[in-house]
């Protein structure tokens, strides 16, 4: 049966018919149910994209209808933004969306995990299950055997992996934040995902202060008290309003006799800067700006694409080997046919004369044995001829060949 | 045997040395490559000393070449506790070239061939020599980690974007690799140098240049656990320490020649 993939995504569609057509998790699997009436069915629905495959009688017809009663669009409409895909072309997608080579920051990881979700609340079968295991080993060999989901691809990103490389784990790690805005906060977040706990808010509204550092389970100060307790944190995440620096190279000097040579790391998203550039002067004080982290991102960006031609390889791969499972599927009923159509032949022939031959116990478990061996030797070159065969192109029509030839049904009819 | 051993030791560690270096270039497979290299020469570098030990009956570590086959050993074999992790590659990259040169130089020494039983009696070479040149292997190691942290340290400090991409262990993890590494090298050290004291005493010989050395080694490094845990050193500072010792290994490892086994 053939795979139908029908979806449409960030790439031709805008984000307020995306939104529309955006399926919860629970709601995807009750759709993908509801789609595989006697087939196979899965919903793969982000933010980016929401895709619908399908095995199954008139699959895309039916997910056509489907797409069309979620995303509001009807019609040529909906045809303009829509992509078709079967088979071949159908999971070679499949493997660059679960790679990561088909979002927007390529080889960003959280797709893998919203195929898999996908795929676990699935009507799936032995094509869909095939095609979403393959899909998420082939998404986990591209991060594993190239670099392109290694380096941070956002700004806070970048501030977060920076500090790895200072302090390994950022478990231990406390931090200052330094304002009490939307920038900083986003910041804040990104840190405390990756193990950091947001010691201190400072901020010129001690309340705003408090509030923030309340959902990080931190202490709100003043932004008089900031160098008061940098000898507390290992790390320093500015943004202020600011017009002058709200820290200098002298207050961080006086903190770093406390440190002991412990690094200090800080991160300034202000425009105006917040920080001292001389700070980085100091020993064992990191200070990168906004500038750094953006160039930082756009040399990440740069070597992510550079890193996407071998992990097309590494797909292109696992799809021709999708391609040659699904074609050997093609031939094994023949296979399966004409294997019971011989032993049903050799079978009946025994039967026939085993009467007449007066054979003992033992001489006919030799005829049973030597028969069956004949049989298996006749039909091994066309076994291996049609699995051959299958792994090329033409599998199916030799498989037609051999039913039309040996006047075969399949072993299930 | 033990030249097939030595040619496919060798191999395997030249191997993993090209293969870090190609790791370093562009990560991806040459980077496996490389660890199974070092586990493989390694292997073989272990049945090389094992064919050795067998013909020589007895440890054949009593040649300024065949204690330095042993050294290569146990620095290969201190850097696969840890060594072997992706992030650590960067690592193999100064350790691997360095034990495929100095195993080339063991054998145009005459240290492969081995077979000629040792002066020294079984337990002194155990533990004088046997310590001494793990406390040795362990140094060189610390030496390496320190060498990376100043490298990264630069890097951070250069903030140019592209030398901030790119996997390398961080600062933290670093120096605290160096300080357990020095700090397990050094009670076989100081037990290495009683052992050879103890020895000295006996025979009624006296202190020599290497000997001095070799203290000035205990000193270097005993100061730099001091320094670290009791002082808080911490950074640039206990890295540079730590290479200044490792100044004092290699002069005891070239001395050996000059001293032990003129």
């Amino acid at each position: 049966m053939t795979l139908t993939l029908v979806g449409l995504s960030h790439r031709g569609t805008p984000v307020a018919v995306r939104e529309r057509a955006f399926v919860p998790l629970p709601q995807a699997g009750e759709l993908a149910t509801s789609l595989a009436v006697e087939g196979e069915a899965v919903c793969l629905s982000t933010c980016n994209r929401t895709e619908l495959y399908v095995v199954g009688e008139d699959a895309e017809r039916r997910a056509l209808a489907v797409l069309e009663s979620i995303s509001g669009l009807a019609g040529d409409e909906l045809r303009a933004v829509v992509y078709r895909l079967a088979d071949e072309a159908a999971a070679l997608h499949l493997f660059r969306v679960a790679a990561g080579l088909d979002s927007l920051v390529p080889g960003e990881g959280e797709i893998l995990g919203q195929v898999r979700a996908a795929f676990e609340e699935g009507a799936t079968g032995p094509v869909l299950d095939r095609l979403f295991r393959q899909a998420l080993h082939a998404g986990k060999k591209v991060r594993a055997e190239t670099a392109i989901a290694e380096s941070p691809a956002s700004v806070s990103s970048a501030a977060a992996a920076l500090a790895q490389q200072v302090f390994g784990r950022l478990d231990e790690c406390r931090v200052l934040l330094v304002g009490a805005g939307h920038v900083a906060e986003l910041a804040a977040r990104s840190l405390a995902a990756r193990g950091a706990s947001i010691a201190f808010v400072a901020n010129r509204s001690p309340q705003r202060a408090a509030e923030l550092a309340s959902a990080f389970a931190g202490e709100g100060i003043g932004l008089d008290r900031a160098a008061a307790v940098l000898g507390e944190v290992d790390v320093v995440l500015s943004s202020t309003g600011s017009p002058g620096w709200v820290l200098g190279r002298e207050e961080v000097d006086g903190a770093l006799r406390d440190r002991k040579g412990r690094p200090l790391f800080l991160i300034d998203l202000a425009v105006p800067r917040d920080l001292d550039p001389a700070i980085h002067e100091l020993d064992a004080c990191y200070l990168y700006d906004i500038d750094d982290l953006e160039s930082v991102v756009a040399a990440s960006l740069a070597g992510r694409r550079r890193e996407a031609a071998r992990a097309e390889a590494i797909v292109a791969e696992e799809a021709e080997s999708f391609r040659e499972w699904q074609a050997s599927r093609e031939v094994v009923p023949a296979i399966a046919s004409l294997r019971a159509w011989a032993e049903e032949i050799r079978a009946g022939e025994l039967a026939r004369v085993r009467g007449r031959l007066g054979l003992s116990e033992a001489q006919e478990e030799a005829v049973e044995s030597i028969t069956a061996q004949i049989v298996n030797k006749l039909l091994h070159p066309p076994t291996v001829r049609l699995k051959e065969a299958a792994a090329g192109a033409d599998g199916g029509g030799y498989a037609e060949a051999v039913r039309h030839l040996f006047d075969l049904r399949d072993p299930d009819d | 045997m033990a030249e097939y051993l030595f040619g496919f030791a060798f191999l395997a560690y030249a191997a993993a040395a090209i293969a870090y270096a190609a790791d370093a270039r562009r990560p991806g497979p040459a980077g496996r490559i490389a660890t199974w290299g070092v586990r493989l020469g390694w292997l073989l570098q272990t049945a090389l000393l094992v064919e050795e030990a067998a013909r020589a009956n007895g440890f054949p570590w009593s040649t300024w070449a065949g204690s330095l086959n042993l050294f290569v050993w146990l620095v290969v074999s201190v850097y696969l506790v840890w060594g072997c992790r992706t992030r650590y590659r960067l690592l193999g990259l100064a350790v691997m070239p360095v034990a495929a040169g100095l195993l080339v130089v063991a054998r145009l020494g005459g240290g492969i061939g081995g077979g000629s039983t040792s002066s020294y009696s079984t337990t002194f070479l155990v533990v004088h020599v046997g310590l001494l040149s793990f406390a040795f292997a362990a140094f060189t190691l610390a030496a390496a980690l320190s060498g990376l942290y100043l490298w990264q340290e630069r890097r951070l400090k250069s903030r140019r974007p592209a030398a901030l991409l790119g996997r390398a262990p961080s600062l933290l993890t670093l120096e605290t690799l160096t300080s357990r590494t020095i700090a397990v090298a050094l009670p076989a050290l100081t037990a290495g140098i009683v052992a050879g004291l103890v020895r000295l005493r006996d025979q009624g010989a006296s202190v020599d240049a290497l000997m001095a050395v070799t203290l000035g080694t205990w000193a270097v490094y005993g100061s730099y656990l001091v320094l670290r845990y009791e002082a808080g050193w911490h950074g640039r500072r206990a890295a540079y320490l730590a290479l200044v010792g490792f100044a004092f290994v290699v002069v005891a490892r070239l001395g050996l020649q000059v001293s032990h086994f003129s």
